[in-house]
């Protein structure tokens, strides 16, 4: 099958590659650009780990082809700390709140959660784990985890008016 | 595991996109949002060819009043359906069915005639667009036609599109009375397909009866399903009248081909659909007689 060219912007950074069509985006993110933050577990869209955001918008990068996502911009898990490597709010309340074990579904989730809390920034119990649903954790039975987004909220929150 | 080979076609104009279907007939898909598609091609449960990408075309996406309905572009994501200020005060049924679809992740790709198209019985546009009486607008290389909801479900994932027809948009009758709207889903997890699921919209006259009645079931047949025993019985009578028990064990007649699998049998299906017509009935006409 014929490969086409496309041009991708991951954390800033403007890429072209010639891919074949059925590549996803998530391979794409981890065999051509070597950001292998971004996890694979089911590659069919149940477990969340592959979670990215395309042009802002959490989506699973499973689901989509490099090819369709040609001209848009991912941020990937690496692009979420700032460039000296300070941890996001959603990355350091994972951490406080012992919201990962393995980390394996960790980077889906800091994703997740990212663009949860961009969305609403004052999220529920029930917002959060409405939120949470299509991110899948075998370790943690994601009371840390849930723990963490009201503490990353807090710490947002405590950082717009302080 | 990876999906198969397959040419990747990106149309400039949904005409492009329907003389493409029609140059490569069965060996080609519209891929859409890709929500369904995609995990079905990643288990290797479908292949083609040929995929045409219609995600990016602009005359796809957009919600406009249309007299009497509200028009919603195919390729409009449920993100956008379900914030949509104008479907929600105009056909609430959509609005309160999406966050019932997968997860907020899924619902920023997914689309609203993707889900159509894809014909999922146990999926919630589907079901809107049945107990409303949606109409389907299809582009094919010969023009365009409107197809009624009921006669656009065949079977499990097939409908009476054509194979060179691309579903152009939907349009869906604004009901403007003293209305309710109920939607309830069972599912083991939320984002799960429904076990069984019910939306019911129902419009009650100056005294208390029921003029008009829409039922949709979910996850109840190998395709989404009206409980049209249920809407005949109810018209003309008052809505206090008729017990949510009733209208749910009657929403369940004429059923014939109720899923069995691991996630339960028949049987259970059938007293699991029932309880949410109940309760989705109960919920629809307090809001009515409230309206």
């Amino acid at each position: 099958m014929p490969e086409r060219t496309v041009r991708l912007s991951v954390n800033g950074q403007v890429g072209e590659a010639s891919v074949e069509p059925r590549l996803t985006l998530a391979d794409y993110i981890r065999e051509r650009c070597g950001l292998t933050g971004t996890h694979l577990g089911c590659e069919h869209g149940a477990c969340g780990a592959c979670t990215v955001l395309l042009d802002g918008a959490a989506v699973r990068s499973c689901l989509i082809f490099a090819v369709q996502a040609d001209g848009m911009a991912v941020t990937t898990v690496e692009g979420i700390a700032s460039a000296d490597g300070q941890l996001s709010a959603v990355q350091s309340a994972l951490r406080e709140c012992h919201g990962l074990q393995c980390g394996f579904c960790t980077p889906g989730f800091v994703m997740s959660i990212t663009a949860l809390l961009r969305e609403n920034p004052n999220p529920t119990d029930q917002d959060i784990r409405e939120g949470l649903s299509g991110n899948f954790c075998r370790c943690t039975g994601y009371q840390g985890i849930v723990n963490a987004v009201h503490r990353a909220a807090e710490m947002m929150r405590g950082a717009a008016t302080g | 595991m990876k999906p198969a080979s397959f040419e990747y076609h990106r149309p400039d104009s949904v005409d492009d996109a329907a003389r493409m279907l029609a140059e490569f007939g069965d060996e080609a898909k519209v891929l859409g949002g890709g929500q369904s598609l995609v995990p079905m091609l990643a288990l290797r449960l479908a292949f083609f060819d040929h995929l045409i990408d219609v995600s990016r075309l602009a005359e796809l996406k957009g919600i406009e009043r249309d007299n009497g309905w509200v028009r919603i572009g195919a390729g409009t994501t449920d993100a956008t359906v379900g914030a949509d200020e104008q479907v929600a005060a105009e056909v609430p049924l959509l609005t309160r069915v999406t966050p019932f679809i997968g997860h907020f992740q899924i619902r920023s790709r997914g689309t609203l005639g993707g889900s159509i198209a894809h014909a999922d019985p146990a999926a919630e546009y589907p079901a809107v667009a049945l107990a409303l009486d949606a109409q389907m607008e299809a582009v094919s290389p010969s023009g365009r036609r409107s197809i009624a909801a009921a006669d656009f479900f065949t079977g499990l994932w097939e409908t009476t599109l054509a194979a060179d027809e691309v579903l152009a948009d939907v349009r869906f009758p604004v009901w403007a009375g003293r209305c309710g709207f109920g939607v309830q889903e069972f599912a083991r997890r939320h984002g799960d397909f429904a076990i069984a699921g019910a939306v019911v919209a129902v419009e009650l006259d100056a005294e208390d009866r029921v003029s008009r009645c829409g039922i949709g079931l979910m996850g109840l047949g190998s395709t989404p399903r009206r409980g049209a025993a249920a809407e005949a019985a109810v018209v003309g009578q008052r809505a206090a009248e008729v017990t949510p028990e009733e209208i749910g064990a009657l929403a369940m007649t004429g059923l014939d081909d109720i899923p069995a699998d691991l996630q339960g049998s028949a049987g259970y299906r059938t007293r699991v659909g029932a309880a949410m017509v109940a309760r989705a009935w109960a919920a629809a006409t307090t809001e009515a007689s409230n309206a």
